[in-house]
């Protein structure tokens, strides 16, 4: 009995990451072909069934005079606005999120849970909605194909992740070790960084993940509310497709832009199997 | 250096949390909250503590208004029913956050936390981390805070009651001796907790508390001997005292319709007349040619035996110095001692006690 549940699990996980990883590898070695080895039938491994070539690499670097693609901008830019709009929305949505686990609230009907889904509320609605009044007001605001407009506009998208992921973790933090911090000489803002910020680290790093998540694969915004200045990467990987597609390219440039989410990954991951994470508060 | 709480109420909703409390505590001195879950205990604290600012009613510490002093700045030190610590610190650093907060020098903190340290037994724990430790020694280190601090007025919230059996026992045994050692540094100590045994057993001054009021503050063996009303019985006592409805004339005491009981001497004075009449649990015994009753329920605690039989309509709950296993249904013979049965009037105040000379 042990054998065979043995046996269906191990078959599951084995299934499951052949189903994870083929793509990938199926892009790498889509990666190293030319258009004659995409074209001429199904092929996988390279020297055998075709020869590699680093062309569609190299393609990434150059830049458009050279008859190339220049990827490094606009991965610098995703950079730049992913990062600094996680990070706002991590200091922003922690700071507002423990002002709603902590703190009552009252205006007129609206109460702390009201604030709560008002904040959820932005995500709920198809950014379709989103897109026309965010064009205007960034056309308004003269901050269209812009680094800061995107920022901005991307903070309003992942502050509420911050902010649902923190309440949560807030509530779950035992508000007698705010008060404790309190009762031994703390005011509030001391007790604040003192106590409960170097124990919501965890619940930052989880709530930071997701906005770099979010923030770096979103093409919609990337695409409405930039033209020429300012473009992103995945605004940039979609341009790649012309008359011809260039599937080299195109699967180089998309492992490219995964990279930094699996080192994301990985990095969140040892956090938690050191058990910084989970654990830390009962 | 007197706490004087005056009419204290707080009613964050609908109910009322405190419903005007008032009481006086003094320095050097150790009272017990007794009262049910959701008596008021835990706000009472927290009002002293000042997390709770009161609707109405003032606290006068030293003869200063305590409500105008926040938190951070009240000399005062919790400890909680949960165990809570810093989490992200070491057990040195948590027991040294509060003196390191008042900046004092790094050698009197090393002093005092190694002092407190020791005094709660966790010598050699000073690194560890929080999390690496046992329930108790997590509340240990709580305690242990909570003394390095040398507060003014140092609060316990039930702080046994999270831990198991055997631990609570020992705990509340080292903490007696703790608190002996440390009500002659000028504290108020104020402990609660909902189990009677405990508040005797830790001596002091009692402040029992019910439905957000207190009914009755006084000396442990006063509450003990002569509880004011039938709730102060029912509460002070564990299991809570019997309380049954009976009929004083022609000297004697008619219980039901079938029991009488000869009146006791204290009893004398009473006009004739219905009332309640309390009797502890402790005070019934097995004996032959007794009243005969029927087991309704019985279980063994230890080397005792709680047995809950029926009195006409009413239960009486007995504690038998017996391990004996009765079956449901089965008659026993029991003698009631009644020298030590309390009358209260149908309202519930007390009239009659066995205590008499010691009554306020």
């Amino acid at each position: 009995m042990s054998k065979f549940y043995l046996f269906v699990k191990y078959g599951f996980i084995i299934l499951w990451t052949i189903f994870v990883i083929a793509p990938f590898l199926w892009a790498l070695s889509t990666s190293f072909k030319d258009f004659q080895s995409v074209t001429s039938g199904a092929t996988y491994i390279p020297w055998l069934q075709f020869e590699p070539t680093l062309e569609g690499w190299r393609v990434l670097l150059k830049s458009p005079a050279n008859g190339g693609v220049d990827i490094v901008e606009p991965y610098i830019n995703s950079i730049l606005v992913t990062c600094s709009a996680s990070l706002i929305s991590i200091i922003l949505g922690t700071l507002s999120a423990y002002a709603l686990s902590r703190f009552t609230f009252r205006a007129g009907f609206i109460r702390n849970n009201d604030i709560t889904f008002f904040f959820i509320s932005q995500r709920i609605m198809p950014p379709v909605v989103l897109s026309i009044p965010f064009f205007i007001m960034l056309g308004f605001l003269g901050l269209l194909d812009t680094l800061i407009g995107l920022i901005m506009v991307y903070i309003v998208l992942l502050m509420p992740i911050a902010v649902w992921i923190m309440v949560d973790f807030f509530n779950k933090v035992p508000r007698e070790i705010d008060e404790t911090a309190l009762i031994d000489g703390c005011n509030p803002y001391v007790a604040f960084i003192k106590v409960v910020l170097p124990n919501s680290i965890p619940g930052m790093i989880v709530a930071g993940m997701f906005c770099l998540i979010f923030g770096w694969t979103d093409f919609f915004f990337a695409f409405i509310l930039t033209f020429t200045e300012v473009q992103l990467l995945p605004v940039r990987i979609v341009a790649l497709n012309s008359s011809i597609t260039p599937w080299w390219s195109l699967s180089a440039s998309a492992l490219i832009s995964v990279a930094p989410l699996v080192v994301v990954a990985f990095v969140v991951e040892r956090f938690l199997s050191k058990g910084n994470l989970s654990g830390a508060l009962k | 250096m007197d706490l004087i709480a005056e009419a204290l109420t707080f009613k964050p909703d609908d109910e009322y949390h405190l419903n005007d409390v008032s009481f006086e505590m003094q320095k050097n001195k150790l009272y017990t909250l007794l009262g049910r879950t959701l008596s008021g205990k835990t706000t009472l604290l927290k009002t002293i503590a000042g997390l709770i600012t009161p609707d109405e009613g003032r606290l006068l510490f030293d003869g200063k208004d305590f409500g105008k002093v926040p938190v951070w700045n009240r000399n005062v030190a919790m400890v909680y029913q949960q165990f809570i610590n810093y989490p992200h610190l070491k057990v040195f650093d948590n027991v040294a956050f509060s003196l390191r907060q008042r900046r004092l020098d790094e050698k009197v903190v090393f002093e005092r936390v190694s002092s407190a340290l020791e005094l709660v037994g966790l010598n050699g724990f000073a690194n560890r981390k929080i999390q690496a430790l046992s329930g108790g020694q997590q509340q240990r280190v709580a305690l242990a805070r909570s003394l390095a601090k040398e507060s003014a007025i140092l609060l316990l919230d039930e702080p046994l009651v999270n831990l198991d059996y055997k631990l609570r026992e020992q705990l509340r045994e080292e903490f007696r001796n703790i608190f002996s050692s440390r009500v002659t540094s000028d504290s108020i100590l104020v402990y609660s907790s909902t189990d009677p045994v405990e508040a005797m057993e830790l001596g002091g001054e009692i402040i029992v508390l019910d439905e957000a009021k207190v009914l009755q503050q006084g000396p442990a063996q006063v509450i003990f001997e002569n509880p004011t009303n039938t709730r102060v019985a029912e509460i002070s006592n564990d299991p809570a005292m019997n309380l049954l409805k009976g009929n004083i004339g022609d000297g004697k005491i008619q219980l039901g319709s079938e029991m009488t009981l000869n009146l006791p001497n204290h009893f004398d004075k009473l006009s004739p007349g219905d009332y309640i009449l309390g009797l502890r649990a402790s005070n019934m015994v097995l004996q032959e040619n007794g009243i005969s009753f029927k087991v309704e329920l019985s279980e063994i605690s230890g080397s005792e035996t709680y047995l809950h039989v029926a009195c006409g309509e009413q239960n009486l709950v007995g504690l038998l110095d017996v391990v004996h296993n009765f079956k449901k249904g089965e008659t026993v013979s029991l003698s009631l001692d009644v020298s030590k049965l309390y009358a209260f009037d149908l309202t519930g105040i007390l009239v009659a006690s066995p205590f008499e000379g010691d009554r306020p």
